[in-house]
């Protein structure tokens, strides 16, 4: 048989790269059948969609440093010197950063001088998880959650781009040298990774509820289901008048504002 | 064939070459299996020891899944024991030192698996933050 | 037919090598950056998106440029343009090339890629192109190079080839249109939330595709025997002329609506590029420089007599170039970011390290494409003899 070079190496070239392709496709994905089963932890708080309200009549932010502390602190958050490199999940901003689409003329003084709390607003129809071409930022359809898949983001910071509240941060450097102090039963992130608030997932799935709300002496974080209407939340929500981050881009924010 | 006369040393040499680490490595002795240390709290891992030894990975892979993407939080083997699936507190709660457990298999083996550019058993952790 | 581009003269060898040393350069940054982590770039929490992710964007545009060429020739048999039809397929094959690499450079774990095409998700823009870029790279390198052995050969094209060729109009429309789609769909950055942004796209696409297509054709037909034909270069010279209009007049409908509604969310990015925001002027000069080209560039071409001297026209297609660049290559993709999210003023400067990358980058893109375009010229010239 004869074989023309040309079509020799065509040949090669092509099967070369389908050798490579096939393995490289399946790996790590193939479905493992585990001999037991998995459920749901008996004392989950659970609810359709959580949700949080900042009243900002009690909270006064003298004390934001306690739940912002506590925040980073037990989920390893880095604290980078370089500001433009910072990594936040709880942080605070004032009032025209905080809402730069509201009127920022003749601002009441009580507005003015406050800092607001904030934080990822877990939105009901949040752009970062249209963004995500991996689906390693997604929002859980049982309670609402947007939550992270730190093994799979591929840092492209696109979820960055989308979110117009400033709740993502990109793991610029290697964040571990720069924890205070680690917290062993939480993971830290890698370097190249995007991470933010998470709702305190992790606590909830114990019982306990978010670690903000349960060191805020004053009362001002108030954390429920959104969906039920005999929550507090629902009922402080009915009560009150209240507001949300840019609600004119539709993201439905899940974290209401009292003033 | 064209350029016979090069081309026909040159693979048999090309062929030496990329099959270099089988005839390299199969001189010389197998290296003795690792002593692993065995958690002094329990006696069975979640599943079978050659099922954990074969598919850990994978159990883990699939344990964060349910956990981040399901709402799912309690692993029930199939001895019917049940286990929180958490690495923090499950796995490492019994293998305390990854470094007498974890990493002599994995460097018997050669892999380098970044687990713990993240998580972080208690002992490192202690170390890390008190230096 | 690949052998044919390790034969050439002193100059050929001399620019090769150049070529491989800034890729080997822009090598050594990526390792540095690989090493270090993305903070050795000017990318920010403010500007989370800067130089790598601009050049993709101002490349894919090239790449999409193709059409231009091989829409008249193949649709409306515009026969004058089959000299430069391989060229353009090749130009193409190179600035994809290119853009993927810079996508590369700019994630932050990039031995995670493959999740992408692991994990479809048809919700993301993102997804899209790393769908089609790939796919449009292979499609104008199989056509590209079966072209080139039909005409060695003096044989016509095979019907598959045709075929391929059909499926490649509508993709590069497609192809940009995400790309553009990227940035048109995300809330919250009114400078790019804009549905001007994908018909612009493909203007300047097609504008600048066909001012590097001109100037390419001029440096061959200096360097080896290759002739473009009057007729392609007067006829690409239109497209880009009118390309540059439209885009000119999408330009000034933006202004208008950010200028005349007074809506902050879409005005304050141009406020920024035009007059600067509280003495944060870093991309003002930049900005006037870019519209300043366009106007030239389009106000050159209305000359006949720049038209038809091939060296102003060069100037002319460069004049252009230099708009089209500062504005996709450059501008549009930090400057949405200005101000961030927040209503602060955060501006971005690229560092020397993404500097140093890009370079290596489009070294490395030049490389392929010297390599390809001395296949074809080799190739051209033969045929030629032979007539
Ligand atoms: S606040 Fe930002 S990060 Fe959080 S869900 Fe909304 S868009 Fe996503
Ligand atoms: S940075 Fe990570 S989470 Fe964000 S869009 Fe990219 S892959 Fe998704």
């Amino acid at each position: 048989m004869t074989i023309s070079r040309r079509k020799f190496l065509k040949t090669t070239s092509v099967s070369c790269l389908a050798l490579a392709a096939g393995p490289s496709l399946g790996h790590g994905y193939e479905l493992l059948e585990l001999p037991g089963r998995m459920s749901k932890g008996p004392e989950e708080l659970k609810a359709k969609r959580w949700g949080m309200v900042v009243d900002m009549r009690k909270c006064d932010g003298r004390c934001t440093e306690d739940c912002i502390g506590v925040c980073h602190e037990i989920h390893n958050v880095p604290f980078i010197p370089e500001a433009e490199h910072q990594v936040m999940w709880l942080f605070q901003e004032p009032y025209e950063n905080a809402f730069p689409d509201r009127s920022r003329e003749l601002v009441s003084k009580v507005l003015k001088n406050r800092r607001f709390l904030l934080l990822c607003n877990h939105c009901d129809d949040p752009p970062c998880v249209r963004a995500c071409p991996t689906q390693a930022t997604f929002k859980r359809e049982k309670d609402g959650i947007v939550m992270m898949d730190y093994h799979r983001c591929i840092g492209c910071r696109f979820c960055m781009a989308a979110c117009p509240y400033g709740s993502r941060s990109f793991n610029f450097r290697d964040p571990r040298p720069y924890v205070r102090k680690i917290n062993p039963a939480f993971p830290t992130r890698r370097r190249g990774v995007v991470e933010k608030c998470n709702f305190c997932q992790e606590r909830l799935e114990v019982g306990k509820m978010p670690a903000c709300v349960e060191t805020c002496k004053k009362g001002a974080l108030v954390f429920g289901d959104l969906d039920d209407p005999d929550s507090e939340i629902r009922r402080i929500l009915a009560e009150s008048p209240h507001v949300r981050r840019k609600p004119e881009l539709g993201t439905r924010p899940s974290v209401f504002y009292l003033f | 064939m064209y350029g016979k006369r090069w081309v026909i040393p040159g693979m048999i040499l090309f062929v030496a070459l990329a099959a270099f680490p089988f005839y390299w490595y199969a001189v010389g002795k197998d290296k003795p299996f690792p002593q692993l240390e065995m958690p002094k709290n329990a006696k069975a891992c979640v599943e079978k020891t050659p099922f954990m030894r074969a598919n850990h990975m994978r159990l883990l892979d699939a344990w964060r899944i349910a956990v981040v993407r399901d709402n799912l939080f309690v692993y029930t083997a199939a001895s019917g024991k049940t286990f929180e699936m958490n690495l923090h507190k499950t796995c490492l709660g019994c293998h305390t030192s990854t470094e007498k457990f974890c990493d002599r298999c994995h460097t018997y083996n050669d892999v380098t698996p970044p687990c713990w550019e993240c998580h972080l058993q208690t002992e490192t952790a202690s170390k890390g933050s008190a230096s | 037919m690949i052998e044919k581009a390790f034969h050439g003269g002193k100059g050929y060898w001399i620019w090769i090598i150049f070529l491989a040393a800034g890729t080997g350069m822009g090598l050594l940054a990526y390792l540095y950056q690989l090493k270090e982590g993305l903070w050795l770039t000017g990318m920010s929490r403010n500007v989370s998106w800067g130089f790598y992710i601009s050049q993709f964007t101002f490349l894919v545009g090239v790449a999409a440029s193709v059409l231009m060429v091989v829409l008249p020739l193949y649709l409306h048999d515009f026969k004058a343009f089959s000299p430069i039809t391989v060229l353009s397929q090749f130009l193409t094959v190179g600035t994809l090339a290119m853009s993927l690499l810079f996508i590369f450079s700019d994630v932050g774990m990039p031995m995670r890629i493959l999740n992408v095409p692991l994990n479809p998700t048809p919700g993301s823009m993102l997804f899209y192109d790393t769908v089609f870029l790939p796919g449009f790279l292979l499609l104008n390198l199989i056509i590209g190079w079966t072209a080139l052995g039909a005409e060695k050969r003096r044989a016509v094209l095979p019907p598959w080839v045709k075929i391929l060729i059909y499926i490649s109009f509508p993709w590069a429309v497609i192809m940009h249109t995400v790309t553009a789609f990227i940035y048109a769909g995300t809330p919250g950055r009114g400078f790019w939330m804009t549905a001007i942004m994908a018909p612009r796209f493909l203007t300047t696409a097609f504008a600048a595709g066909c001012a590097i297509l001109i100037v390419l054709s001029m440096v061959l037909g200096r360097l080896s025997s290759f002739d473009a034909g009057e007729k392609a270069i007067q006829k690409l010279t239109t497209i880009m002329f009118y390309a540059l209009i439209i885009d000119a007049f999408f330009l000034a409908v933006e202004y208008f609506t950010a200028f005349y509604s007074h809506v902050p969310a879409y005005s304050e990015t141009f406020r920024y590029l035009l007059f600067g925001i509280d003495g944060n002027t870093a991309f003002v000069p930049w900005f006037w420089l870019m519209n300043i080209a366009i106007l030239c560039a389009i106000g050159l071409l209305a000359f006949p007599g720049v038209r038809h001297n091939h060296l102003h026209l060069s100037i002319a297609c460069i004049v252009a170039l230099c708009g089209l660049w500062i504005d996709k290559g450059f501008l549009l993709v930090p400057a949405a970011f200005i101000p961030n999210v927040f209503g602060r003023i955060m501006e971005y400067p690229p560092s020397w390290v993404e500097l140093t990358v890009s370079l290596g980058i489009y070294c490395l893109g030049m490389l392929m494409i010297t390599t390809l375009y001395k296949v074809t010229t080799a190739i051209k010239r033969e045929t030629n003899v032979r007539r």
